[in-house]
């Protein structure tokens, strides 16, 4: 029985990591609010970095509810867009450069978001993680839960509604 | 009450990140508010087309939704979101400012009820729309 050698690690790791960062800096609003991805295998944790200027109560004060909402629905599109974009970047069919120079693949649609509060947003990074609950060819929808301190007090979750990007030849 | 729209548009004012988007009060009475953001192409969430994030969005529904909670007759104090669900009709129009207008339709002792509209230049359809539940707080 004949077996293919496995690929080096460092060939592994260089191609999910160019994809992600290419993908993740090619978005101006994600660069703006400063959220970083963290990539274990497909894996994706976002990390919104603290800046003052995501203030919503200065007396508290506390992060803004729009800057968590923003927050949710980032991680929520760039995770639904990996998880897509996943068996092409594993072919080895997606190019990187082209992301970063502007040739981006279509991205999903948001249709509706919610968010549900559930502790006001301290001064500090906040974490989150979405899972695909459901991918089919025109609509996704995708849970995605944010902490800070512990992983199991939730700050805020939330659900949205996607529309994926249809095949060129299907708009009819 | 005077007031009190006076002191919400203080607040709303004031908040950093509202003054990070840009976001100008334009209107606000009891219980409703308007505020507009301008286009930036910071917020632009896909760079094909430069359509401006979903986020950035939700950031001003929220904010307006909040300011209209505070310039209540029946609110004595500042608010927080406890719920908001936000509907996205159509790309928004590159270049365009986004106005949106709020109503605070409901508010009982602990909890107001808002709904919102967020439009460009093109006013016959709605960019988005919102609803969300906020906390009545007794103070700022």
């Amino acid at each position: 029985m004949t077996r293919t050698k496995p690929e080096p690690m460092q060939e592994v790791k260089q191609r999910r990591d160019d994809a992600l960062r290419a993908l993740v800096g090619a978005v101006p609003f994600v660069r703006f609010l400063d959220i970083t991805f963290d990539r274990r295998g497909d894996e994706l944790t976002a990390q919104l970095n603290f800046d003052d200027k995501l203030i919503g109560n200065p007396f508290l004060p506390a992060i803004h509810g729009g800057v968590t909402a923003a927050f949710l629905e980032v991680t929520a599109a760039i995770t639904l867009c990996w998880e897509h974009l996943w068996p092409d970047i594993e072919a080895g069919r997606i190019d990187p450069e082209a992301i970063s120079k502007g040739e981006l693949p279509r991205l999903p649609k948001t249709i509706d978001f919610t968010v549900d509060y559930l502790r006001s947003g301290l001064p500090r990074d906040a974490y989150a993680r979405a899972s695909v609950s459901r991918a089919g060819r025109r609509y996704a929808s995708v849970h995605v839960e944010a902490w800070q301190d512990h992983k199991d007090k939730l700050y805020a979750q939330g659900t949205g509604h996607f529309l994926m990007p249809q095949p060129s030849s299907d708009t009819a | 009450m005077v007031d009190k729209v006076k002191l919400a548009r203080q607040f709303i004012e004031a908040i950093p990140h509202a003054r990070e988007l840009g976001m100008v009060l334009t209107e606000i009475a009891e219980g409703t508010a308007t505020i507009e953001m301008p286009y930036d192409e910071k917020l632009i969430g896909d760079p094909r087309t430069g359509v401006i994030h979903g986020g950035a969005v939700s950031a001003l529904m929220d904010t307006c939704c909040g300011a209209a909670v505070m310039s209540h007759p029946s609110a004595p104090g500042g608010t927080a979101t406890i719920d908001l669900r936000i509907e996205y009709m159509r790309a928004a129009n590159p270049g365009q400012s986004i106005r949106t207008t709020a109503k605070c339709h409901h508010i009982t002792r602990n909890v107001a009820f808002v709904r919102a509209t967020a439009t460009d230049e093109d006013t016959d359809t709605p960019v988005a729309t919102a609803s969300g539940a906020f906390t009545v707080e007794k103070r700022f």
